[in-house]
C-alpha cells in the first residue's frame, strides 16, 4: 500500500524535520552542551610512525596536581576499538604503529591549559622501520601488523579469464591510482561523557552509529550492555568520518571520566580531527582486459590493492565494495577480480561515502576510456555495447532481477547534456584557444544496504510507538547528519499510517530508547531500516484494527483515539519488526557468489571541462547526474545528496590532496587542504528515474553514496576528451597537468634555464 | 577572578551586554561561552570555513578571528537576532524549503553571509552569490541549493530564477 497512487507525503519535499532548529541556531551540537562540573580533555599522541615507547616524563612547569592523566594501564576492561577485529588499541601500550596514535588522555577544568600540558608530556621512542605505501608493504621486507601485512583478500572468479584473453582482438591495459580524501565535515569529532559506579557510562556526542560506539565502550570498561548509554548529539557531517572514529574519543572521555570523577568534553581542533581521524583509503588498479573485433568484453582481469593504515578497522568490508563494484555495469563472461588490503604506518583509513567503490568506479571507468581510444571506438558506443541488461548475470554470478535501465539513462544523459554536439563543438574550437573543453561520461552502480550476508548477520530492529500526548514516535538507532533520516522515515511512517507529516517525530536518538537498526552507513537507511518502519507502520494498523476496532477507513482522530482505547485494555502502543531478508537473497561468504545486494541504484553522470593550458587549471564547467535509486521519497533531500556527493567528488578529482611526511598529515588545515567552494562548484543538473523496489522502504532504494562513485572518472574522461591525455591518477593538481601537458623544451637539454632574477 | 578584567561593551542582536574577559579572547568564545549563544560555530579556527561569521557593525566578519577587543562599542549580529518574535527571517524560510541547510553546522555562519550579501545588494546575481559565499564552506549541498535560498529570499534577481538555471 505504501506505493500505492495514494501518496501524499512520500514523493513530496516536505522540510527538513530538524530543519527550524538548524536554522534559528537553538540546534545543540556537542559542543553547544555543557554539564554540571564538566572538566576537559584532551590527547597525548605519538610522533614518530613506528617504535618501542621507552619513557614518558611530564614537565616541570606543569603543575600536574590539577590534571587527571589516563594511561592505558586505566582501562577497566580490553585495551582495544571493538570493530571487525580487535587490534586497534584504546591507548597505545607500549608501541606505536602510526604519528597520531593516542598514548595518553588528559583532564582539566579549564580548557585552555590544556594545550600546553599536552606539549608538556615528553615521550622518548626506539624507533622501528616503517611501511608508508602499497608497494613496500606487499614486498613484506618489513612486517608491520601481522605476520604478513595483510589485512584481508578477496578473489572473484566467474568462468574463465584465460580462454576471453586467448579469443581476444584487443587487449588493453592500464594502472589507474586514487589518493587519500578527508571527510571534512563542518563539526569536527566531539563527545561529552559521564561515569557512574551505579549507572556506568553515559556519552552524548558526534556520530553516526550509536550501537557501534555502545558495543566498543562495553568492551573497555567491562560493563555490562545495560550500563552504558550512547546519546547522538545534532550531528554537523559525518560522510562514514563519524562510523568507527566516535568509538575512539567516547572511550577516551569516558576513561577521564570515570578517573577524573567529572563529566569530560573531548572536542578536536580541525589539525587534530584532520591529522588523526580516518581518511578514503588510497587504491591501485591494475586493470587487464581483453574485447573482440566488435568491442564486447570478453574477460576482465582485474587486480586492485588499498592502503590500509595502520589498523585494520573497516579495511576488509571497503575492500570487499571496492571488489564487488571493480568490474563495473558491465556484462562479461569471464572475469577475475584480486583484491587486497595492506597495511601502513599512517593514521587507520576508514569509512568514506562510497566505501571503495569510488575508487573501484574511477579505475574501470577510466579505463573503459582508454580502450574506446586504444580500440578506436566512441566511449559512449563502448559502453552501450556492453552494458548490463535484466536477466543478465553480475561477476558474482548474480541474476540482474529488477529491471536495468541504463540504456534509459544514458539517453536522457546523452539528451540533457547535448553531448555529442557539444563534444563535436569542443573539438572545433580547442585547436584556436588556449582552453582545451571536453566532454566526459562515467556510467555505474551502487549497492544498496550491506555487502552480501550482511544485513541478515545485523539483524536490525526498529519500530514505531504512539505516545500519550498524541505523537507517532519512530523508534530507531539510525541517525539524522545531514543527510536526512530524521524526514524520511517519518515521511515513510506517516504515508504508511495514513497520517500528517507533523504527527510523526522521532524518538531520541539515544541506546536507552531506541532498538539497534543498524549502522547508519551503506546507503541501507531509506531502503532497509525504511522498509522496517514501513512494516513496523503496518503491524500497528493490525493491531489496531484487531484490538482496538480501528476500521479500514479511518480519520486522524480515529486513529489516535483507537490508540487510547488500545492502551487502555492492553499498555503501551508500539511495533517492533525485525529484518527479513527479501526472497531469492542468497550470498556464498566462501565462494563469494550470490546477491552481493538486495538491490542497486544506477547512473550516468555526464562531466564538461575547461583546461586553461597557460594556468594549468581544470574547471568542471557543467555537470549532469541521470540516476535510478527506486522510489525518492523526498526530492529536495534526494537532489541534495546528489549535488554536495558530486561537489565532494570534484574535490576528490581535481583539489584535495592529503600530503602524508613520514606517515603524518603534513596540510591539516583547512588553510592547505582544498575543498570546493561556491565559487568552484558547477551548475549540476539532477535527473532521477524512478522505478519502486519492491522491498525497499515505500521503494526506496539507497542514494547517498551513489553520487560519489561517477564523479572523478567522469571528469578525467572529460580532461582526455579536451586534451588527448589519459590521466590515471587522482586528484589530478595543477603541477599534474603541468607535468603532462606543458611544451618540452625543443633543445636535448633537461636543465632547466637559469633566468636573471628581475624582481 | 573574572572581575580583574576591565568591562568590554558591545551590542548583540540589539541588547546591550557587558563582559569581563581577557581583550584577546576570541569574540567567538565571548559569543558562546559567556554569552551563551552556541548558533555562532567553530569549524576552523583559522578563519578560512566560515561557520563562525557574524555581522560585526555591518561588516561581515569571521568571529574566531576577532578579538573581543576589537568588538568594544561594536553592534554585533548573529544568527539568533536574525528571527523575530518566533517568524523565520525570509532566508531562513527559503534555506527550510529549498533545501539550503543539511547537517546545519555551517547553516547560521551561512545565514549571515547571505544576509550581509543582501543587505548590501537586495537582488544580486547568482555570480554575486556565488562570491559572497566564497568564505563559507558547507561539505553537504554542494551549494546548489544555498544559491536557490538567496534567490527565492531575495525575490527576484537579474536573468536567473529556479531551480532549472544554474548557468554562470
Amino acid at each position: 500500500m505504501g506505493m500505492s497512487q495514494k501518496n501524499r507525503i512520500v514523493g513530496a519535499s516536505v522540510p527538513r524535520k530538524e530543519g527550524i532548529d538548524k536554522l534559528l541556531g537553538r540546534a545543540r551540537y556537542v559542543d553547544d552542551i555543557e554539564r554540571e562540573g564538566m572538566w576537559h580533555g584532551a590527547t597525548v599522541r605519538g610522533s614518530i610512525p613506528r617504535g618501542f615507547i621507552r619513557s614518558i616524563r611530564f614537565d616541570r612547569r606543569t603543575d600536574w596536581s590539577e590534571f587527571t592523566v589516563v594511561t592505558a594501564a586505566d582501562i577497566p576492561g580490553k585495551n582495544h576499538i571493538q570493530l571487525i577485529v580487535a587490534d586497534q588499541p584504546c591507548l597505545a601500550d607500549g608501541v606505536v604503529n602510526h604519528c597520531d596514535e593516542p598514548i595518553l588522555l588528559l583532564a582539566h577544568p579549564d580548557k585552555h591549559k590544556l594545550r600546553q600540558a599536552v606539549a608538556g608530556v615528553e615521550i622518548e621512542y626506539e624507533p622501528l622501520p616503517p611501511v608508508f605505501t602499497i608497494e613496500e608493504s606487499e614486498r613484506q621486507d618489513v612486517v608491520v601488523w601481522g605476520s604478513d601485512n595483510l589485512f584481508k583478500s578477496f578473489l572473484l572468479e566467474k568462468g574463465d579469464v584465460d580462454v576471453g584473453f586467448a579469443a581476444a582482438a584487443h587487449i588493453v591495459e592500464s594502472e589507474y591510482r586514487t589518493d587519500a580524501q578527508e571527510h571534512l565535515y563542518i563539526e569536527n569529532n566531539g563527545v561529552i561523557a559521564e561515569y557512574d559506579a551505579e549507572s556506568g557510562v553515559t556519552v552524548w556526542g558526534s556520530l553516526q552509529c550509536p550501537y557501534y560506539v555502545h558495543r566498543s565502550l562495553v568492551a573497555v570498561f567491562a560493563l555490562s550492555e545495560d550500563k552504558v548509554r550512547v546519546i547522538q548529539t545534532e550531528t554537523g557531517g559525518a560522510f562514514g568520518g563519524k562510523e568507527d572514529y566516535p568509538s575512539m574519543i567516547a572511550s577516551h572521555a569516558a576513561l577521564l571520566a570515570m578517573k577524573s570523577g567529572h563529566p569530560v568534553k573531548v572536542v578536536y581542533d580541525r589539525m587534530e580531527d584532520l591529522a588523526a581521524t580516518t581518511k578514503r583509503h588510497p587504491s591501485r588498479v591494475r586493470q587487464r582486459t581483453a574485447l573482440d573485433r566488435e568491442g564486447k568484453l570478453l574477460a576482465m582481469e582485474i587486480d586492485l590493492a588499498t592502503d590500509g593504515g595502520a589498523y585494520s578497522t573497516l579495511s576488509s568490508t571497503v575492500l570487499s565494495r571496492a571488489t564487488l563494484h571493480a568490474p563495473g555495469p558491465y556484462l562479461c563472461q569471464n572475469v577475475r577480480v584480486r583484491s587486497r588490503s595492506w597495511a601502513t604506518n599512517t593514521v587507520p583509513y576508514g569509512a568514506f561515502r562510497g566505501f571503495g567503490a569510488p575508487q573501484a568506479c574511477f579505475a574501470i571507468e577510466r579505463h573503459m576510456d582508454a580502450i574506446a581510444a586504444q580500440i578506436g571506438m566512441d566511449p559512449v558506443e563502448l559502453r552501450r555495447r556492453n552494458f548490463l541488461h535484466d536477466g543478465d548475470t553480475t561477476a558474482t554470478e548474480q541474476v540482474m532481477r529488477e529491471p536495468v535501465i541504463l540504456d534509459r539513462l544514458l539517453d536522457r544523459a546523452l539528451a540533457e547534456s547535448d553531448f555529442y554536439s557539444k563534444r563535436e563543438r569542443f573539438a572545433r574550437e580547442n585547436a584556436a584557444t588556449p582552453i582545451k573543453r571536453g566532454m566526459g561520461i562515467a556510467a555505474f552502480y551502487h549497492g544498496s544496504g550491506f555487502t552480501g550476508s550482511g544485513e541478515r548477520y545485523l539483524n536490525s530492529l526498529a519500530g514505531v510507538d504512539v505516545t500519550p500526548e498524541g505523537k507517532v514516535r519512530v523508534l530507531v538507532s539510525s541517525t539524522e547528519f545531514g543527510q536526512g533520516t530524521n524526514t524520511v522515515l517519518t515521511q515513510i511512517a506517516a504515508e504508511t499510517l495514513r497520517l500528517h507529516y507533523e504527527d510523526v517525530t522521532m524518538a531520541p536518538p539515544d541506546t536507552g530508547i531506541v532498538p539497534n537498526s543498524g549502522p547508519t552507513v551503506a546507503s541501507r537507511t531509506a531502503m532497509v531500516v525504511g522498509r522496517l518502519i514501513e512494516r513496523a507502520s503496518l503491524q500497528l494498523l493490525e493491531m489496531l484494527r484487531a484490538k482496538a476496532a480501528l476500521g479500514n477507513e479511518y480519520s486522524r482522530d480515529e486513529f489516535f483515539a483507537a490508540c487510547e482505547r488500545y492502551r487502555a485494555g492492553h499498555g503501551e502502543v508500539g511495533s517492533l519488526v525485525r529484518y527479513e531478508a527479501p526472497p531469492g537473497i542468497h550470498w556464498d561468504d566462501q565462494r563469494y557468489r550470490g546477491e552481493a545486494y538486495p538491490a542497486y541504484a544506477w547512473a550516468i553522470h555526464v562531466a564538461q571541462v575547461a583546461v586553461d593550458t597557460v594556468t594549468y587549471s581544470a574547471e568542471v564547467e557543467e555537470f549532469w547526474a541521470v540516476q535510478e535509486a527506486g522510489r525518492i521519497i523526498n526530492p529536495v533531500l534526494a537532489g541534495g545528496q546528489v549535488e554536495g556527493g558530486i561537489a565532494q567528488a570534484i574535490g576528490y578529482a581535481l583539489y584535495e590532496k592529503v600530503i602524508l611526511q613520514n606517515g603524518h598529515m603534513a596540510n591539516s588545515q583547512m588553510t592547505n587542504y582544498i575543498m570546493p567552494t561556491a565559487e568552484d562548484v558547477p551548475p549540476i543538473h539532477v535527473f532521477f528515474e524512478e522505478i519502486p523496489f519492491r522491498h525497499g522502504g515505500c521503494g526506496a532504494k539507497g542514494i547517498g553514496e551513489l553520487p560519489h562513485d561517477g564523479p572523478a572518472p567522469a571528469i578525467l574522461n572529460a580532461i582526455m576528451d579536451a586534451t588527448g591525455v589519459s590521466f590515471t591518477r587522482i586528484p589530478l593538481l595543477p603541477e599534474d597537468l603541468f607535468a603532462e601537458l606543458a611544451p618540452r623544451p625543443a633543445s636535448v637539454s633537461t636543465r632547466p634555464v637559469e633566468e636573471t632574477a628581475t624582481v | 577572578m573574572s572581575a580583574d578584567w576591565p568591562a568590554i561593551r558591545f551590542i548583540v542582536n540589539g541588547e546591550s551586554r557587558a563582559v569581563r574577559v581577557p581583550a584577546m579572547k576570541r569574540l567567538l568564545d565571548v559569543l558562546r561561552e559567556d554569552l551563551r549563544l552556541t548558533g555562532t560555530k567553530e569549524g576552523c579556527g583559522e578563519g578560512e570555513c566560515g561557520s563562525c561569521s557574524v555581522r560585526m557593525n555591518g561588516e561581515l566578519v569571521n568571529s574566531c578571528l576577532v578579538p573581543v577587543l576589537q568588538a568594544e562599542g561594536a553592534e554585533i549580529e548573529t544568527v539568533e537576532g536574525l528571527s523575530s518574535n518566533g517568524a523565520l527571517h525570509p532566508l531562513q524560510q527559503a534555506f527550510l524549503e529549498c533545501g539550503g541547510a543539511q547537517c546545519g553546522i555551517c547553516t547560521p555562519g551561512m545565514l549571515m553571509a547571505a544576509t550581509h550579501l543582501l543587505a548590501r545588494n537586495p537582488h544580486p546575481s547568482l555570480a554575486e552569490i556565488r562570491e559572497g559565499l566564497a568564505g563559507n564552506l558547507c561539505r553537504c549541498t554542494g551549494f546548489i541549493r544555498i544559491f536557490e535560498s538567496v534567490i527565492a529570499a531575495a525575490g527576484s534577481t537579474r536573468g536567473h530564477r529556479g531551480p532549472a538555471d544554474h548557468a554562470r
